[in-house]
């Protein structure tokens, strides 16, 4: 045996045993630092799982001053948890994905054996897609203001015209999204549209419409992880992380084959996520669940993103936690086995993040 | 119940000018274009990067052969940009292109000028149009147009600001956002706005907050339960500021304090005025000096600054903790 599989076999494994997110909405009237969208899912997770503010080993979150248009916003959320005395804290400027993955390396080294994540955006707050535009190179992409809706969309018409995708597939991925997101309260956007309904619609950015875009969305997620062995004691069937992993593709736009993503390849092929039951996907963008889907090799059999996914809201460094979320809840009700998650951040699908999550064995 | 009013909301405008240093393959990249000539770099596999890479995306070499490239380019992918934000490249309805010069095989983002979608098609042959005043940016290629339009364009926008420095860009930032204080700190607002001062106290420790924060730091709940709290208190601790900067309003000496209210649990900075600087004193007891009614708005600029009352000095040991 390597002693990179004795490592492996050892190794602590971290469980999702909670997950709480607020209810998207196109405009909330809280503040930018999400104290008033945070206090009570915080409130809701930890009544899920019995646990309190003391008991919690690590916290994180992510979320954008850029976003939020102040500095250290950030600090201000920490209000939301009661950080006195001391916590052990940390944050990243990304999707609280990438702060669930930070607060799951702190499990799996033992430093800890709980942590909470959460992450918050008001996207509302700013003009979204010219404030999404600052992710992109400094010098000579940022300064033209590229929105991120513009961005999107030449990648859609690069899979358009060399026939990846067509118009129908990703009406029907709209159409799908919609629907399932009707058995979700907290959606922001749902209903039942034909595709042809949707393909009647005017362009909005050329090739694409409105459907293709998620909403801009304010709102806010939590997710709780303990070590597998606390992870029974507080939750009845928890959704052990059996593998996590995150890449990032070129930030040169123009460098890059646009209608793959060779990092949720790359992410997908570490883990072996063949035989989901369910994946969550964050896909701002209809033709990016194409993407997605093709690039973690997700079969017909697969059920894709059954919460109605981001097209039905996507609230800015919260909707990847919540994808995360949504996918380990289907392991804890017990509506499925094994389920993966994505989360993606920058334009175009720079980064990636791919996790998978088992019932307990 | 009563309705509430909304919360009080402003726009706000953030604005910087990011300066950033170059290196050797932007700066060269940069300079080249303050003088209308667009450079690539030669990858390890040949293949020619616009705009360049400074490092090799596949074998991370570092990256140092220029070549020159063409000014005329194809459109590889467009999209259709119907209602521009602020500082887009063209201001009324446009095309986002990646444009492969002639010469490279990266392709670069970049805005056409055409006035409606039917004019754009991938494949389309494109040229720069040049800013009227190229400063060594990115923005001295103001846009493309297709090879064929006639050459009566109106004037470019300004150029950015020139750094004082070579090998420096300047790239300003401008945001805005509507800014929305919590309803917590609208209460607070409103009410200075009417000469009170309004904390909240945490339901769990009951200590009072001033201005109100809408949870307890300590407990991570919601305060909910009001106070009005008088406008006389203590310092707790002070300096007195010595060094002028700008923007400053007070000529120095003056004295910055944090003034704990009678019944508040924490402290707030404000100004200490009334007396000369070297007679404040940890545990002076102080009232505010509002301003003139007439003057007020909502904000805690009514209270011009805080006086001493003259009363004897709160012992020590009743403010230490909140040192």
């Amino acid at each position: 045996m390597s002693s990179e599989t004795w490592l492996q076999d050892r190794a602590i494994r971290p469980a999702v045993v909670g997950f709480a997110q607020s209810d998207c909405v196109r405009r909330t009237q809280g503040t930018t630092n999400g104290v008033e969208m945070l206090v009570p899912i915080l409130a809701e997770a930890f009544e899920q799982t019995g646990l309190s503010k003391s008991d919690i080993g690590f916290w994180c979150s992510g979320s954008s001053d850029y976003l939020a248009g102040r500095a250290f916003s950030f600090i201000s959320a920490v209000d939301a948890i009661g950080a006195f005395p001391p916590i052990n804290e940390s944050h990243v400027e990304m999707d609280a994905a990438w702060a669930l993955y930070e607060a799951w390396v702190k499990i799996r080294t033992g430093e800890v054996d709980t942590a909470l994540v959460y992450g918050f955006g008001k996207s509302s707050a700013g003009t979204l897609r010219r404030v999404l535009s600052l992710q992109t190179d400094p010098y000579t992409v940022a300064p033209l203001w590229p929105d991120s809706v513009s961005i999107a969309a030449l990648q859609a018409r690069f899979g358009l015209e060399s026939g990846r995708w067509s118009e129908k597939d990703m009406a029907e991925v709209a159409a799908r999204s919609l629907a399932d997101a009707r058995a979700n309260p907290q959606a922001q956007r749902s209903g039942e549209s034909s595709v042809a309904e949707l393909l009647d619609a005017p362009l909005t950015a050329d090739p694409l419409r409105a459907h293709d875009i998620a909403p801009i969305t304010d709102g806010a997620a939590v997710v709780i992880l303990a070590a597998e062995d606390r992870a029974s004691d507080i939750a009845a069937r928890p959704a052990v992380i059996t593998g996590i992993e995150h890449r990032v593709d070129s930030p040169v736009l123009g460098a890059r084959d646009l209608t793959r993503s060779p990092s949720t390849e790359s992410a997908g092929a570490a883990l072996g996520v063949g035989d989901v039951d369910v994946a969550e996907l964050h896909a701002p963008f209809t033709h990016q669940e194409l993407i997605l889907r093709h690039a973690l090799g997700l079969g017909d059999d697969v059920r894709i993103s059954p919460s109605g996914g981001v097209l039905a809201g996507n609230p800015m460094f919260a909707a990847g936690l919540a994808r995360i979320g949504e996918a380990a809840r289907r392991v804890m009700t017990g509506d499925a086995d094994r389920t993966l998650a994505h989360a993606t951040s920058g334009p175009a699908l720079q980064q990636n993040l791919v996790t998978v999550m088992e019932a307990q064995s | 119940m009563t309705t509430e009013a909304p919360p009080l909301s402003e726009p706000l405008e953030i604005q910087f000018d990011y300066t950033r240093s170059l290196g050797p393959v932007l700066g060269r990249f940069m300079t080249g274009l303050a003088e209308r000539r667009i450079e690539g770099v030669v990858g390890s596999d040949g293949r020619v990067h616009v705009p360049p890479a400074e490092y090799d995306p596949v074998t991370a070499e570092a990256l140092r052969e220029f070549v020159e490239v063409g000014q005329q380019g194809t459109v590889l992918t467009w999209s259709w940009c119907a209602d521009p934000v602020a500082g887009q490249p063209i201001q009324r309805p446009f095309a986002w292109a990646l444009i492969r010069l002639d010469g490279a095989d990266t392709a670069m983002l970049h805005a056409v000028d055409v006035t409606t979608p039917e004019r754009m098609r991938t494949g389309m042959r494109v040229r720069v149009r040049w800013a009227d005043d190229p400063v060594g940016h990115i923005r001295d290629i103001a846009y493309f147009l297709p090879v064929d339009a006639p050459d009566d364009h109106p004037p470019t926008s300004p150029p950015p600001p020139v750094a004082e420095q070579d090998g420096i860009m300047v790239t300003p930032i401008k945001l805005g956002y509507q800014h929305t204080v919590s309803p917590e700190e609208s209460r607070y607002l409103r009410a200075l706005g009417e000469g009170k001062l309004i904390g909240q106290r945490c339901p769990r420790c009951e200590k009072v907050y001033l201005p109100p924060r809408g949870a307890c730091p300590t407990d991570g709940v919601p305060t909910t339960t009001e106070v009005e709290l008088p406008d006389t208190g203590i310092v707790t601790t002070f300096c007195i500021v010595n060094v002028p900067f700008l923007g400053q309003q007070i000529t120095p000496p003056y004295v910055v304090a944090y003034i704990l209210l009678d019944g508040a649990d924490i402290a707030f900075l404000h100004l200490v005025r009334g007396c000369d600087v070297d007679q404040v004193r940890m545990g002076m007891r102080v009232r505010a000096q509002w301003r003139p009614r007439e003057e007020w708005v909502t904000s805690m600029r009514n209270i011009a600054h805080f006086k001493p009352t003259g009363e004897p000095d709160a012992p020590y040991e009743s403010y230490a903790h909140h040192l």
